[in-house]
C-alpha cells in the first residue's frame, strides 16, 4: 500500500500544491549558448539544488524492451568518460554529491544537490554522466541483476500486482500500459546498446526543462548549465505517442493472491493538465480522496468503519491521457465493503457534487497549504520543473489562489459528474472474499 | 544523529520501528529517511541559533529558525513508547497515538484535524519504541492555533467505545499492511525478538496480533494518564518564528497543563551481556528473493562511551552505506556474490541500540555461502581497520548531511526531537558535525572490534516456504 499511495501523492503534490512563497522570487534566464531555466536565489543554506527534465521517459522504450528507461537512469552513474563507476561513485562520495536520475513514463527527470564549495565537481561529473556514460558490460550486468531481483520480488507483492494491472488493462498496447521498471521477460533483452540510443534520442536541449535553487546569480546559473547540457544534441528525436483513453471502466479484475490484506486500486477517466476544468477537477477529488484527514473516503472507509488503514484518490495525468485513481488495502472479508462504499462515495459525488461547505473548506485547504510544498530547495526545484511541463507561466504560483477561488459550486457538480460518471477499472490483488472478476475488456 | 541509511532504487533498507498514523502522509518518513543524517553547523553553514526553553510544568520547548518561508513545524514528542508498555499488552502505546486524534470535550472527534485541513496544514503522528510524537506543518500565523489544540489533547481526551472499536480495527489494517503483507518485516520482527532476550525492545512497535486485537478504551485512557502531561514532553517548533514569541505562545497554552506526578523516569530491563551466536530462518511461500539480515546489539548514543557512537556511525557508513561501501564493492562489485548488501546503525536509543548488516544473494549464492562472505568482510574490518580515503570520504558524507539537512525544517525538527526523546542534549546535537570529525580510524576499528562480535548478533535468513501451500480462504 505504501507504495502505492508514495507514487498516488507523489503525483498529486507534483502538481497542485504549486503555490506561492510569498518572498520567492523566480527569474527567468536564458544560457550564453541559449539554454533557458527558472532561478531562485536562496542564500540561506550554502547549497545548490538543480532539477532538470527531458521529454521522453519510458514511453521511448523500444518494442518489447520495457524498462529500457529505467535501466538507463540507473547506469548513468555507473561510469562516464574515462572514469569507471568504482572512481565516479567515490568522487560523488568524497563531497558528499548527489545526482538521482528518475524516470516517468512521458519525461526523464534528474536532480543534483551540491555543497556550494563542490558545485563545480557536481556539475561536472553530471555532464559526464548525461554525454559519455559508458554502459560498462560488468556494470550493466551488476545492475540489471538489481532490477530482476527487485521485479522478482514485485511478483508476490500485492502493490505491484495490483498497480500492474490496472495500468495494463486501462491502457492495452499503449506505452501508459506497461510498468517503467520492465518486466522479467523484457528486461534480459536489454542491451547497452539500446540504452545509448535512448540516450542519443532524449538528451537533447530542446524541450530540455531546468530549475535552479541555489545561492547562485544568473550569470554563473548560465554557465553551469552551459557545460553540463550544452554539448547535448539541438533536437532529440523521439517517437510519437498515441493520445490514449483509459478503457475497461466497468470491469473488475481480481488477481488471486494468497496474502491477509487486499490491494484494491480503482480509477476512472481523469482531466487533461490543460483542461479548463482541471482546477475544479483537483478541488472535487481534493473532497472524495485527496490529501487530508477530512475526505470523505477517509471518514466512511477509515474512521466510521475501520476498513482500511488509508484510502486515497488523486488526479494522474500524463501528455497523452489522464487518469483519476484511488487505492485502498483490506482484509479479504471486507473488501467487498470497502469497494461497495468507494462506489456509492463515488456515485453520491457524481450525482450531488460537494456542498457549499466542502467547498469552502478544500479552497482553504489548497490554497493554505500552498507554502509547505514550497519551504525547501528541492522541493522549489521539483515544484518549478512540474510547472514549467504543465505549462503553467512563471507567474502560476501568484495566479494560483485566483484559479481556485474562481471554481464555482456549480462548475464543481458540474465537474463532478464529469469526473465521476463514467465508471471505475477495479483491479484487486489478494483474496478478497466474494469477489470474482466481470465484465470484460 | 539518527544516521538512518539511505534510500535509493539500489538499495533496500529494513523496516524502520516508527510508524506513522496515516499511510497518507508516508512521504514524510520516506523524507526523513532520505536525508541520512543531520546536523547544524559544517564548515561552510552559520550555526543556527537554537533556543531550549523549560517551562515550570516541566514541559521543554525547542525552537529551530528558519524564515525562508511563512510555515512552521510544530511537534509534540511524549516520553513513552512501545518499550514502556506493560508485557501483553503490547501495540498500546501505538494504538494510543491513533485514539489521540478522537477528540476531547473542548474539541469532539475531527475538529481539530479540521481545523488543520482548513488552514491548509498538514498533520500526522508516529510512534517508536522510545516515543510518541505529533505535528502540524501551517502557515506560521497558525502556530499558536495549533498549539491550542495540542494542548488541550495532552490531558483533555475522550474515548469511547464507538470510536475505539472501528480504530482497532484500523491498526489492524496497519498490521495486515506494514507487517502481514511484508516478509521483511516479519523477519525484522522475528530477529528482534531474539536479539533482545530480556529488554522490551524485543517487541514490535505495532505489538503482537493477538494482543493487538484485545487492546481497549480503559487500557488505553490508562496508559493515558499515566505518560502523558507537560513534564514528559518536549515541543520542537521549527520554522518562521522567533524564539521568544514561541516562548509566549508555549506559556499560554501549554504552560497552563498541570505536572503529572505520575510520570517517572523510564527503567527498562536491560539486557545481559549477550554470549551465544544466534540465527534463526523464516520460510515464506511469497519469498522470491533470499535475504540475509544481522542485527548486533551495540550501544546508542546515550548508553555509549564518549566517541564509540561516532566511531559506530561511521563504521556503518564505510561498511555498508552507498556503492563505495566496503560490502557493495566487495561482494556485489569485485567477487561477485551479492545483488546488493549494506549496513545501518541507529545511535537514537534510549537503550542499547542495534547494527544492521543485510543484504540479498545473487542466483546460485546459498545463504550460508553469502553470510560466510559478510563474515569476511567484517573480519577484514576488523583485522585491517578503514583506510584514510575511506574514514574521510564517510566523514565528508555525514557532515555534508549535516547542511543539506537545515535546509528542511521538518527534518530538524524531526531530528532534534528523536535525539531529546532518547537521552541526548540540544548542545549533542549541535556538536554532532565536530564529534564525526573527531573520529579516528583508530576508534573505527576499535568499534568493529568491540561490537560485531557474532556473539551479540542474530542472523535471520528469509527463504521462499516451498512446501505445499494449503488452500486458505478466510
Amino acid at each position: 500500500m505504501s507504495r502505492l499511495i508514495g507514487l498516488l501523492v507523489a503525483a498529486a503534490c507534483a502538481a497542485v500544491s504549486a503555490a506561492p512563497a510569498s518572498a520567492m522570487t523566480i527569474e527567468k534566464i536564458v544560457s550564453p549558448s541559449g539554454i533557458a531555466a527558472w532561478l531562485v536565489r536562496e542564500q540561506t543554506v550554502p547549497l545548490i539544488t538543480l532539477n532538470y527534465a527531458f521529454h521522453g521517459g519510458s514511453s521511448q522504450d523500444p518494442a518489447g524492451k520495457s524498462g529500457t528507461a529505467n535501466l538507463t537512469a540507473d547506469m548513468l552513474d555507473e561510469g562516464a568518460g574515462d572514469i569507471d563507476s568504482k572512481t565516479f561513485h567515490e568522487r560523488m562520495e568524497n563531497h558528499g554529491i548527489e545526482l538521482g536520475f528518475q524516470v516517468g513514463r512521458d519525461e526523464f527527470h534528474g536532480s543534483l544537490r551540491a555543497l556550494n564549495e563542490h558545485r563545480d565537481e557536481a556539475f561536472e561529473l553530471l555532464r559526464l554522466a548525461l554525454t559519455a556514460p559508458r554502459f560498462d558490460a560488468d556494470a550493466v550486468e551488476r545492475v540489471r541483476g538489481q532490477e530482476l531481483s527487485s521485479l522478482k520480488r514485485d511478483t508476490t507483492n500485492p502493490n505491484n500486482i495490483a498497480s500492474n494491472e490496472w495500468w495494463a488493462a486501462a491502457f492495452p498496447g499503449h506505452p501508459y500500459g506497461l510498468e517503467s521498471k520492465g518486466t522479467l521477460e523484457t528486461v534480459p533483452r536489454i542491451a547497452a546498446d539500446d540504452m545509448r540510443d535512448y540516450v542519443r534520442r532524449v538528451f537533447a536541449r530542446n524541450e530540455l526543462t531546468i530549475s535552479v535553487v541555489g545561492d547562485v546569480d544568473a550569470k554563473t546559473a548560465g554557465e553551469l548549465i552551459d557545460r553540463t547540457f550544452g554539448a547535448l544534441p539541438a533536437q532529440n528525436d523521439l517517437k510519437p505517442v498515441a493520445n490514449a483513453t483509459p478503457r475497461g471502466m466497468g470491469r473488475r479484475i481480481v488477481i488471486n493472491l494468497d496474502v491477509p490484506q487486499a490491494v484494491v486500486n480503482f480509477g476512472g477517466l481523469g482531466l487533461a493538465r490543460n483542461d479548463p476544468d482541471f482546477m475544479a477537477g483537483y478541488i472535487v477529488n481534493h473532497i472524495l480522496g485527496g490529501g487530508s484527514f477530512s475526505s470523505r473516503l477517509y471518514r466512511e472507509v477509515r474512521e466510521k468503519r475501520g476498513l482500511a488503514y488509508g484510502v486515497t484518490d488523486s488526479l494522474v495525468w500524463f501528455k497523452r491521457a489522464a487518469v483519476v485513481l484511488g487505492g485502498t488495502a483490506t482484509q479479504a472479508d471486507r473488501t467487498a465493503d470497502a469497494l461497495t462504499i468507494i462506489e456509492a462515495e463515488t456515485k453520491r459525488m457524481a450525482e450531488e457534487g460537494p456542498t457549499p461547505e466542502e467547498l469552502v473548506a478544500a479552497k482553504s485547504f489548497l490554497k493554505g497549504s500552498y507554502a509547505l510544498s514550497l519551504d525547501t530547495s528541492a522541493k522549489i526545484a521539483a515544484q518549478l520543473t512540474q510547472i514549467q511541463l504543465d505549462n503553467l507561466g512563471i507567474d502560476y504560483i501568484q495566479r494560483r489562489g485566483a484559479l481556485i477561488d474562481a471554481v464555482t459550486i456549480e462548475d464543481a457538480k458540474r465537474v463532478a459528474k464529469r469526473l465521476y460518471s463514467g465508471g471505475m477499472l477495479v483491479t484487486v490483488a489478494g483474496r478478497p472474499k466474494g469477489l470474482a472478476s466481470t465484465g470484460t475488456q | 544523529m539518527t544516521p538512518l541509511h539511505k534510500l535509493s532504487t539500489k538499495f533496500s533498507s529494513p523496516p524502520t520501528p516508527s510508524l506513522n498514523s496515516n499511510a497518507r502522509c508516508q512521504w514524510f518518513a520516506a523524507a526523513a529517511l532520505v536525508a541520512t543524517t543531520l546536523a547544524i553547523t559544517s564548515a561552510a553553514a552559520e550555526p543556527l541559533k537554537i533556543s531550549d526553553f523549560t517551562l515550570k510544568n516541566g514541559l521543554e520547548l525547542v525552537v529551530i529558525p528558519d524564515h525562508r518561508a511563512p510555515v512552521v513545524t510544530h511537534m509534540i514528542w511524549y516520553k513513552v513508547g512501545s518499550a514502556d508498555e506493560t508485557p501483553g499488552i503490547s501495540g498500546l502505546a501505538h494504538f494510543l497515538e491513533h485514539l489521540m486524534f478522537k477528540g476531547t470535550a473542548k474539541n469532539p472527534t475531527g475538529h481539530f484535524s479540521r481545523v488543520v485541513a482548513t488552514i491548509g496544514g498538514q498533520e500526522n503522528a508516529f510512534t517508536s519504541n522510545d516515543y510518541t510524537a505529533f505535528y502540524q506543518r501551517v502557515p506560521s500565523e497558525q502556530l499558536k492555533t495549533v498549539m491550542e489544540f495540542e494542548a488541550d489533547r495532552m490531558s483533555g481526551l475522550q474515548l469511547t467505545d464507538a470510536v475505539v472499536l472501528p480504530e482497532r480495527n484500523v491498526i489492524l489494517e496497519e498490521w495486515n499492511q506494514r507487517v502481514g503483507n511484508n516478509p521483511r518485516a516479519r523477519l525484522g520482527e522475528q530477529i528482534d525478538a531474539a536479539l533482545f532476550l530480556n529488554h522490551p525492545y524485543g517487541r514490535p512497535v505495532i505489538g503482537w496480533r493477538q494482543e493487538m486485537e484485545q487492546l481497549n478504551r480503559d487500557e488505553a485512557l490508562d496508559f493515558y494518564r499515566r505518560f502523558y502531561g507537560p513534564n514528559g514532553a518536549v515541543v520542537v517548533i521549527a520554522g518562521d518564528v522567533e524564539p521568544e514569541q514561541a516562548l509566549k505562545f508555549a506559556e499560554e497554552t501549554y504552560g497552563t497543563a498541570k505536572r503529572n506526578d505520575l510520570i517517572k523516569p523510564r527503567h527498562r530491563p536491560q539486557e545481559p551481556p549477550p554470549v551465544a551466536v544466534r540465527s534463526l530462518t523464516l520460510a515464506d511461500a511469497r519469498v522470491e528473493q533470499p535475504f540475509l539480515q544481522r542485527t548486533y546489539l551495540v550501544p546508542s548514543f546515550g548508553t555509549a562511551q564518549k566517541g564509540e557512537s561516532e566511531a559506530l556511525e561511521v563504521l556503518a557508513h564505510v561498511l555498508g552505506s552507498g556503492s563505495s561501501s566496503r560490502l557493495y564493492r566487495t561482494l556485489a562489485v569485485d567477487k561477485p556474490v551479492a545483488v546488493m548488501a549494506a549496513a545501518g546503525y541507529d545511535s537514537s536509543a534510549l537503550d542499547m541500540s542495534k547494527f544492521t548488516v543485510y543484504g540479498s544473494p545473487r542466483p546460485g549464492v546459498a545463504l550460508p555461502q553469502f553470510e560466510a562472505e559478510i563474515d569476511a568482510v567484517i573480519a577484514d574490518v576488523i583485522a585491517k581497520g578503514v583506510s584514510a580515503d575511506e574514514l574521510e570520504r564517510a566523514k565528508s558524507r555525514l557532515i555534508a548531511d549535516a547542511t543539506y539537512a537545515q535546509d528542511n525544517q521538518a527534518t530538524m525538527a524531526r531530528w532534534y526531537g528523536a535525539a531529546l526523546m532518547t537521552g541526548a542534549s540540544v548542545q549533542d546535537v549541535q556538536r554532532w558535525p565536530d564529534r564525526i570529525r573527531a573520529v579516528t580510524a583508530e576508534q573505527v576499528q576499535d568499534a568493529a572490534r568491540k561490537w560485531l562480535d557474532k556473539r551479540r548478533s542474530v542472523t535471520g535468513y528469509l527463504i521462499k516456504d516451498t512446501s505445499p501451500q494449503v488452500e486458505k480462504r478466510s
